[in-house]
């Protein structure tokens, strides 16, 4: 089979890239650099490499890459704004929620798709929302906190990174199109 | 204590916390280098082979293919994958590829191709015809009369006894056990059976080797054992060690299982087989069955005690099995007596272990290192006493624990592999963690409203469970302790180095050996420089683990770290700090007695207040004075103080499903000083979570050919944030004299104790003893079921 050209949001930025018909959506963003999104099982099981493709979480080991193709694709990468952290990023690091940090994209992919959805959430929620991310360090409970304490956060002052608006996504797409 | 300090025990972020929370390439995976092959292992499919033939010109003649190895290809040296300290204890019984197999997934050939899938593809063409010998893998059978000698290889050393698959053997006694039980008025004696635990570092292992320029072997690892490593890589492919340099990043978890020469030996080979970069990673399956595992053991425990409840008389003996190959045989079980029995005074202790090989995956260090096998059993039978006599669990410790000035003689017996120092203690926090532990819990009110086992028996099952929870019947309570310690690096054996060098702009460069696999320890390390120094956290640039830009240490084991690297750190920073005094002395015309460094400044101490910026007395030291300001400094010590733990469980058994539900764990551990609470909190909640897995959930499970049938997270249960309970944690600290700021450990400590408490609770609850871990629901249900068969009401 030949190799796709296809064109993906990434961070806000779109990118066309050239992969093979049966490129997982991990093995692409790692080959392209987004080395944040980590290789733990590539069975779906540990969570590492959860990223948000429409905004939902998703195990970027279980998706093809062309299956992704003119999706908004959100890694750890571009969860900051340049050298301003994102509340969670923030709460990660304040509440030492951070031991070894190789699950800590995947928990914070997690989290950021909770507070989109639950902007007050219980604690049942966040570890609900943490449930497909193995962490082997923490024991969980201050990656809960500091979830707890980002929600808060972003109630008031919202989140940051790089977030394309629907109408700009159109018109990312559209340019090539 | 630590409010004297200004950044000694304060909850400082991690000095590595950015790049970790915004997913900089920081991993030994997160680079590529051009030309790079991936490399993979042929694993056996056979527990016990001999390789007969072995063509790999098919795999060699696939296009992209650039190296086939097999044991003709490579040296023969003998040696251990255990990353330990010169001379090693570990028995040399390994070789880089060998024409025996000795477990399912031992290494039969290695393959560097240009892509994984033409590597994979290569392993398929690889023809090999074995001729499959009988196999051991139940630990009793590995000594019976006629088993299959597993190293009958003439070249292997260190071995107790080859021929009856013995690796190790351990007999050490204080006074006289047997004299002890007749001066005793109640003996138990219990056996125990600890199952295979893996150590799931969510990074596995991973290696990335090349030739650099000057045709060095650069090897990028997941490791916690950089110097070792570079030691036993140079010594398996016969290169100088000045041909090797082995390069730590960020590790994404060990907890021992990186304390493994594991994958750099092969991709060293291939790298230099191939003159290209070579990366090998295990796949999660891999991990499993090439990795290494918790030591499984059967424990035999007797015990004996006055009615009093003072401890006359303590008895363990353990079988244990490395697995195929002896990998921290000796000195894990050696840990199972010697940190595990003289935690309770008794004037008579003895402490007897056989390790056998067996064709099962190889055990290794893991986190607690034989203590939470040796603590399930021996904190089993101190509740069962404690119930037998009708005294507190809480008391009967209390009444025997080891004290301040007290020596334990016993570890003086049993160290690294040959005799090692007697343990004196010169901190003990043991009382206060049980007295806190205790109320953290509610201890006292939950043992009497829970309730089910009193003098009179146990409580019939049908009965209604304690007035907390009225309405459901089939829920019952129970709460339950377990008492630990642990040691702080390696008595005379641990030793580490520092390196500490001023930047003009009053930065410095923090050189350190150490290993931080995620514990913080670059954090806790710059955090004892810069407190010494008197300048705050972000002017330390930490460079840790390369082995050649930073000194040698040991690496990260045996709870080493804060206080072997940190005695280092401490010393090195001193020493500057002097030096940097003295330029100060010089610019300000002052004497050096009146300075002091406090806020990135040397400022007087007298009233005259007279003061210079570090920058500027950088600036004066490197611009005036031509003096490059560093030093370095080592350390070791003669003692491994113990930090101590008490670990209270609450649990929920469903007596109709089976199912253990732990409500509470609290943890009260005394680590000396905490240098940075926050992440020792961090470092206790995380051990805890292992534990609890080890308690009730995880287990490798081989099938009657010695594979694993349960490597993947699916089927190998790990807890996760649904399922952890309401944790406590309790720093109790003590001012250890041999620490650094008087720091002892953390990071392994907490492991031990939680799945004795859970045990213990259980019984509290159901008033049924479980002796083999994990204790899963079908255990809870048929043990419910013995029990109602055999009540009296029943019969």
């Amino acid at each position: 089979m030949s190799d796709f050209h296809l064109d993906f949001i990434v961070n806000g930025e779109i990118k066309h890239w050239t992969i093979a018909p049966g490129d997982l959506l991990l093995d692409v963003l790692r080959r392209e650099g987004y080395f944040g999104v980590k290789r733990g099982c590539e069975t779906g099981e540990c969570g590492a490499c959860t990223v948000l493709v429409n905004g939902k979480p998703i195990n970027s080991c279980l998706m093809f890459a062309a299956q992704a193709e003119g999706c908004e694709i959100l890694t750890i990468e571009g969860v900051a704004e340049g050298e301003k952290l994102d509340p969670l990023q923030e709460a990660f690091l304040e509440y030492g929620a951070v031991q070894c940090g190789y699950c800590t994209p995947g928990m914070i992919l997690s989290a950021k798709a909770l507070l989109a959805e639950h902007p007050d959430p219980t604690e049942a929620q966040v570890r609900e929302a943490l449930g497909g991310n193995f962490c082997r360090c923490t024991g969980y409970l201050k990656p809960v906190e500091a979830i707890m304490a980002a929600a808060r956060v972003y109630r008031q002052v919202g989140p940051s990174g790089a977030r394309p608006k629907a109408e700009r996504r159109s018109a990312l797409l559209g340019k090539k199109r | 204590m630590s409010s004297k300090h200004s950044i000694v025990g304060k909850n400082l972020q991690k000095v590595d916390g950015f790049k970790l929370v915004t997913g900089r390439p920081a991993f030994t995976d997160d680079i590529y280098l051009p030309g790079m092959l991936y490399g993979k292992i042929l694993p056996s499919p056979h527990a016990h082979a001999r390789i007969k033939r072995i063509d790999t010109r098919k795999a060699k003649e696939l296009r992209g293919v650039h190296a086939v190895l097999t044991y003709k290809d490579v040296p023969r040296v003998p040696h251990t994958t255990a990353g330990q300290s010169w001379p090693e204890p570990s028995p040399y019984d390994t070789y880089l590829l060998d024409s025996k197999m000795r477990l399912v997934g031992d290494r039969v050939a290695a393959v560097a191709a240009e892509s994984r899938a033409i590597a994979e593809e290569a392993l398929r063409l690889i023809e090999v015809e074995y001729e499959v010998l009988p196999a051991i893998l139940e630990i009793e059978q590995a000594t019976a009369d006629g088993a299959p000698v597993i190293h009958d290889e003439p070249d292997a050393t260190g071995i107790h006894d080859a021929q009856h698959n013995v690796a190790g053997y351990i007999l050490k006694e204080i006074g006289n056990v047997e004299d002890g039980f007749l001066e005793s008025d109640l003996v138990i004696e219990r056996e125990f059976r600890t199952q295979r635990q893996q150590h799931c570092p969510i990074e596995p292992h991973v290696t990335i080797s090349w030739l650099d320029s000057d045709n060095r072997l650069v090897i990028r690892t997941s490791t916690q054992v950089p110097y070792h490593t570079r030691r036993q890589v140079a010594m398996i492919l016969q290169i100088p060690v000045q041909r090797v340099h082995v390069v730590k990043p960020r590790i994404g978890g060990g907890f021992g299982g990186k304390q493994e020469m594991l994958l750099e030996d092969i991709c060293g080979a291939l790298a230099l087989a191939t003159h290209r970069p070579v990366k090998i990673e295990y796949t999660r399956e891999e991990e499993f069955y090439m990795a290494r595992s918790r030591h499984p053991q059967i424990l035999n425990i007797k015990m004996g005690v006055k009615r009093d409840g003072t401890l006359m008389a303590n008895k363990m003996t353990v079988l244990a099995t490395t697995g195929a190959y002896g990998s921290h045989a000796n000195t894990v079980q050696g840990n199972t007596g010697s940190k595990v029995l003289p935690i309770y005074r008794t004037p008579n202790m003895r402490f007897e272990c056989h390790v056998v090989y067996t064709n099962t995956p190889v055990a290794g260090a893991f986190r607690g290192y034989g203590c939470p096998q040796g603590y399930f059993a021996q904190e089993s039978v101190m509740d069962e006493i404690a119930y037998t006599l009708g005294m507190d669990p809480v008391e009967l410790r209390k009444k025997n624990m080891i004290r301040l000035g007290d020596i334990d003689e016993l570890s003086a017996q049993l160290g690294e592999g040959r005799k090692g120092l007697p343990r004196h203690i010169r901190s003990c926090g043991l009382p206060e963690c049980l007295e806190r532990g205790a109320a953290a819990i509610d201890w006292v009110r939950k043992r009497q409203e829970f309730s089910n086992v009193g003098p009179n028996g146990v409580r019939p099952l049908g009965e209604r469970r304690s007035p907390l929870h009225p309405e459901s019947g089939h829920l019952r309570r129970g709460v339950g302790v377990a008492c630990s310690m642990q040691g702080s690096g390696i008595a005379g054996v641990d030793w580490a180095a520092a390196l500490l060098k001023l930047n003009e702009d009053g930065s410095f460069n923090l050189q350190v050996g150490a290993a931080d696999l995620g514990t913080g320890a670059d954090t806790v390390l710059g955090q004892i420089a810069a407190e010494t120094l008197g300048v705050t956290l972000d002017k330390m640039i930490v460079c840790s683990g390369d082995t050649d830009f930073t000194p040698f240490d040991v690496g990260a084991y045996a709870s080493s770290t804060t206080i072997i690297s940190g005695g280092a750190v401490k010393k090195a920073s001193e020493k500057v700090r002097d030096h940097l005094l003295l330029l100060a002395s010089k610019m300000l015309d002052i004497p050096v007695d009146n300075l002091t460094c406090r806020e990135n400044m040397v400022v007087t101490k007298c009233e005259c207040e007279k003061s210079v910026s570090m920058e500027d007395l950088a600036h004066f030291a490197m611009c005036k004075e031509k003096v490059q300001v560093m030093e370095n400094a080592s350390h070791w010590n003669t003692d491994s103080p113990p930090p101590f733990c008490a670990q209270f469980a609450e649990v929920e058994v469903d007596t109709e499903t089976g199912q253990i539900r732990v409500v509470h764990l609290v943890t009260a551990v005394d680590l000396g000083v905490a240098i940075n609470p926050m992440q020792a909190e961090g470092q206790s909640e995380g051990a805890v979570a292992q534990s609890l897995g080890y308690a009730l959930t995880e287990e490798m499970v081989l099938d009657a050919s010695g594979r694993v049938i349960n490597p993947s997270f699916l089927d190998y249960k790990m807890l996760t944030a649904k399922d952890m309970p309401k944790l406590t944690t309790i720093l109790v600290e003590t001012e250890e004299p041999l620490g650094p700021y008087g720091a002892k450990s953390i990071s392994e400590i907490p492991i031990n104790a939680p799945a004795p408490a859970v045990a213990n609770a259980v019984f509290h609850a159901i008033g049924v003893r479980f002796q083999k871990l994990p204790i899963r629901p079908e255990d809870v249900l048929r043990a419910l079921r013995d029990k109602e068969l055999s009540s009296p009401q029943r019969r």
